[in-house]
């Protein structure tokens, strides 16, 4: 018999980490629930995200808005050919908001954005039959965005801010189809890393050519978030005895792209008590290539092809202002996957999705108002697959019929001076 | 205000409620069916590779992916019962292999597993814990009994704990026999099944075969009393005792499917090594070739007194060269010219079939004397190969019972495997639905083999991702014939083999 060539790598592909789908569109309560329409909309400091040139035209010396919202989101998955089925039960997620603005003079103000846009938490059973793309993932983005605003004339406006990300990940999934240790345990790695920093930058423009219309324009970068050597550990666990020496734990590289974001729109008043905005959001997922992990020891780099497409949100958002206190929105939004066919993988089983969205905010008094939002997000059953997963050298396919929908509940606060 | 938040809550609750649901889940009665088939009661009736045997045992968690568990637990889809295995509990180490009266039984060693230390195949160095004489009495779903032949599973007292000294018993039978007078078919049968498998016959083929031949051909024999362990059954007892299996099966009303046997030349066992593994260069071939100059000589004295023809001394002439080369064997088939002093000896061509423990013996010295190389200077005996006219034997007999299965199948509506194909396949490379590739290939020690092996490493029986090929053959066949829908088989999450850093 041949000497043993066991410490080969283990084929080591698929999966991880990063939300095609999880762009989390929760940036503030009175423009979620507008459809999370904004890039035209001047009504708080939640422009410091949708648009940041806006701010300059807010009412009042200092504007803030303050909020957090539950993500509840479920995910099931059947294959009819072999009987499996599964469910995702995820952990909520949280995202929240933090915007304020200063207004410097009658050109210029000042802001300063905190906002969490990319984040997803996937929690499948352990070792279900997908276990070899991903057991469960949860992944979080924290953006810092200082803005600044410049009033050209009364019907032109830009504005924008350098952004720094700090970003974690955490990822678990089984190192392959049917490795186990000796006592039957299945063999598996865990990923994680924190504090990962990155920078980028929003810019935006808005143009007010008449009392009631507004048109506004809004992009933000793509910004890599790479994992050094150092930043994150590879946690190998379940390995047998025979091939322990060649998984020892350690650190690894990755780079994830959080892609840019294309925004134009437009807002007006067809009446006193009326809004309604348009928005239409391209997002530039052709920067998701692959998602390449690199570890240091014999499972060497792991190879997952995304080969997202760009992909486009269809809003459109209305406000009605009920009562002097009362002011209710409701909207809705068409988002389309960027993931193509043979690339559904079940770290982000997101097909497209239509959005419901409505909620209200209440003047407590002429400062402070509380705002609140509810999203519901359905999806249509797809039966999709994921084909690049690499088996002692043949690409297998991994798929079945998903089906998804996620509910997004939040309060807030706002204030004026 | 405070009723908008009452409102907000009572529709985010409504929402939240709604969790997603597929148009057609798959969990829905009516999804997965058993068509005219009824599997409320399923055993499967065979020898090893029924009850799960695999790495040269059976041991408690290979035990769990046998192929009809396997299928049992995919026809609980579709109205499938409990199905019930011999009990291993007693298999503590999880390592196979029996005691009897607390001393381990020759020829029942614990499984194989791979010394990655020595990068070679080793019985688990563990104490093997199961006592023979602990009997369990019960009637199982899985009636597979490693080593059974088809006339074994009609035979009174082959579960007899006192038959075991005489060699009449078999300790997996007689560890759970109702009676010591029972037979396995017996016991099938009290089980009452609605749907069975029956996959038996190998064995009257296999032993003969594995032992490089050296049984004898019983074909035109009835009388299996006169048959010693490695000979070939005759066809006429296999049909004949095959109908009464498949009566005693169909009694009652049952359906079921049964196997045919596959080409047993196609197995790991004796396609790993090849028949010319010699590596030599010219001096050394020289060296060896005038040690059988006085052999080659006899030859040719030989066909010129008309003993043997010059065909036959062409063949029998030995002749080693620079390169790789055949080993030299005993072959009992050559005509004996032994009164002349002139043994049975010939280099082994590429239609001969060395044995898998071959491997562990070829070019090793005998009596530590280096000028004594096993199939060099020291020619291999035929327990160590099986040549081309014991291959014809085996094959004959094959071909007899698989006309006998496929005949009593169609006479009886039942639906038939066939898994002389499925290794065929194997043999070319069998591409399951997820776009893996199988192959009959042995475990080669690659990261690759980790996953895609399918033959255990006694060479001979499936592991745990060949039984589960296995078994989603079987439910392919099963839903064509019987209109059925029971959910097919991913061979890839099952493991293969077991690799132990140091034994």
């Amino acid at each position: 018999m041949k000497k043993l060539l066991l410490v080969l790598t283990i084929a080591f592909s698929a999966s991880v980490m990063y939300a095609g789908g999880y762009r989390v569109g929760v940036q503030g309560h009175k423009q979620l629930a507008m459809g999370h329409t904004g890039v035209a909309v001047v009504t708080s400091a939640e422009s410091a995200f949708f648009n940041p040139a806006g701010l300059v035209y807010l009412d009042g010396e200092l504007n803030v808005s303050l909020g957090a919202a539950v993500v509840m989101s479920n995910t099931i998955y059947q294959n009819r050919e072999f009987g499996y089925s599964s469910e995702a039960d995820n952990p909520i997620g949280t995202p929240f908001y933090a915007y304020g603005s200063y207004k410097i003079n009658d050109w210029l103000s000042a802001g300063l954005a905190v906002y969490t846009p990319y984040g997803s938490r996937v929690e499948w059973p352990s070792d279900w039959e997908g276990s070899h793309l991903v057991n469960e993932i949860e992944l979080s983005a924290i953006f810092v965005q200082p803005t600044i605003a410049i009033k050209l004339s009364d019907k032109l406006s830009i504005g924008g801010g350098p952004i720094y990300v700090t970003g974690a990940v955490n990822f678990n999934r089984n190192l392959s189809r049917s490795l186990t240790d000796e006592a039957g345990n299945r063999s598996n790695v865990t990923i994680d890393a924190s504090g990962i920093n990155a920078w980028g930058y929003s810019i935006g423009a808005m143009f007010r050519p008449t009392e009631d219309i507004n048109l506004g324009f809004n992009y933000r970068s793509k910004i890599n978030m790479d994992v050094e050597r150092g930043d994150g550990t590879a946690d190998f666990e379940n390995i047998p005895g025979a091939l322990a020496g060649s998984f020892p734990d350690g650190d690894f590289t990755s780079s994830l792209p959080l892609p840019a974001e294309l925004t134009f729109g437009a807002s007006f008043k067809p009446s006193e008590k009326w809004l309604v905005a348009f928005d239409y959001t391209r997002t530039f997922w052709d920067a998701y290539k692959s998602l390449d992990v690199q570890f240091f020891n014999a499972a060497g780099l792991s190879r997952n092809p995304r080969n997202y497409k760009n992909s486009s949100i269809y809003k459109i958002g209305a406000q009605y202002e009920a009562t002097q206190k009362v002011i209710v929105r409701a909207g809705f939004y068409y988002d389309e996957s960027p993931i193509r066919d043979g690339f559904f993988a079940p770290e982000t089983p997101r097909p497209d999705s239509v959005n419901f969205t409505a909620g209200f905010s209440y003047n407590l008094n002429s400062k402070w108002a509380i705002d609140a939002s509810v999203l519901y997000v359905h999806s249509n059953e797809v039966n999709n697959s994921y084909d690049s997963f690499v088996e002692a050298g043949e690409r297998l396919s991994f798929g079945g019929d998903y089906k998804s929908n996620a509910l997004v509940a939040g309060i807030g606060v706002s204030y004026k001076l | 205000m405070k009723n908008n938040i009452k409102y907000l809550a009572v529709l985010a609750l409504g929402l939240f409620a709604c969790e997603p649901e597929f148009d057609n889940p798959i969990d829905e009665s009516g999804t997965y069916t058993s068509g005219s088939a009824d599997f409320s009661t399923f055993v499967a009736v065979g020898n090893s590779l029924t009850a799960g045997f695999m790495d040269g045992t059976v041991f408690r968690s290979g035990q769990q992916n046998s192929f009809p568990n396997i299928m049992a637990q995919q026809f609980e889809f579709a109205g499938g019962g409990t199905f019930t295995q011999p009990s291993y509990d007693d298999d503590v180490n999880d390592a196979g292999g029996f005691l009897l009266g607390g001393v381990p039984l020759p020829g029942f060693d614990t499984r194989l597993v791979i010394d990655a230390s020595q990068g070679r195949p080793e019985n688990l160095n563990v104490a093997p814990t199961m006592e023979v004489s602990n009997l369990q009495a019960t009637a199982y779903n899985n009636m597979g009994v490693p080593g059974a032949k088809s006339f074994h599973l009609g035979a009174p007292g082959y579960g007899n704990i006192a038959n075991l000294a005489i060699g009449a018993a078999n300790p997996y039978y007689v560890r759970h026999a109702t009676a010591p007078n029972a037979t396995v078919i017996g016991d099938a049968v009290s089980l009452n099944p609605t749907f069975f498998t029956l996959w038996i016959g190998n064995n009257d083929i296999l032993s003969y075969a594995t032992s490089g031949g050296v049984g004898v051909d019983q074909t035109g024999n009835p009388n299996v009393l006169s048959y010693g362990f490695n000979d070939i059954t005759d066809p006429g007892v296999f049909a004949f005792t095959y109908q009464g299996l498949v009566d005693a099966l169909t009694a009652n009303g049952a359906k079921g499917i049964v196997a045919t046997l596959p080409d047993v030349t196609s197995i790991p066992y004796f396609t790993t090594v090849p028949y010319n593994p010699i590596p030599m260069d010219a001096a050394t071939a020289a060296f060896v070739n005038s040690g059988y100059a006085a052999y080659n000589g006899g030859l040719q004295f030989a066909a010129g007194n008309g003993l043997i023809t010059a065909e036959e001394a062409a063949q029998r002439t030995i002749s080693f060269s620079a390169g790789q080369n055949a080993v030299v064997i005993v072959d009992e088939d050559l005509t004996d010219l032994t009164g002349f002093g002139i043994p049975s000896y010939r280099q082994a061509t590429i239609e001969d079939l060395l044995v898998l423990p071959s491997s562990g013996i070829i070019g090793e010295e005998v009596n530590n004397d280096p000028t004594q190389i096993n199939g060099v200077s020291v020619p291999l005996a035929d327990n160590w190969v099986l040549t081309a006219t014991e291959i014809q034997a085996v094959r004959d007999a094959r071909t007899a019972y698989n006309n006998a299965i496929v005949s009593i199948a169609t006479a009886n509506d039942l639906a038939v495997v066939d898994t002389a194909v499925l290794l065929e396949e194997l043999v070319s490379g069998l591409r399951t639905s997820d776009g893996q590739i199988y192959t009959n290939n042995y475990f080669d020690g690659s990261s690759d083999a980790l996953s895609t092996a399918v033959f255990s490493l006694d060479g001979v029986h499936p592991n745990a991702r060949g039984y589960a090929i296995i078994a989603d053959q079987f439910i392919q066949v099963i839903n064509e014939k019987y209109g059925a829908n029971v959910p097919r088989v991913t061979a890839g999450y099952y493991p293969g083999v077991t690799v132990v850093p140091s034994n």
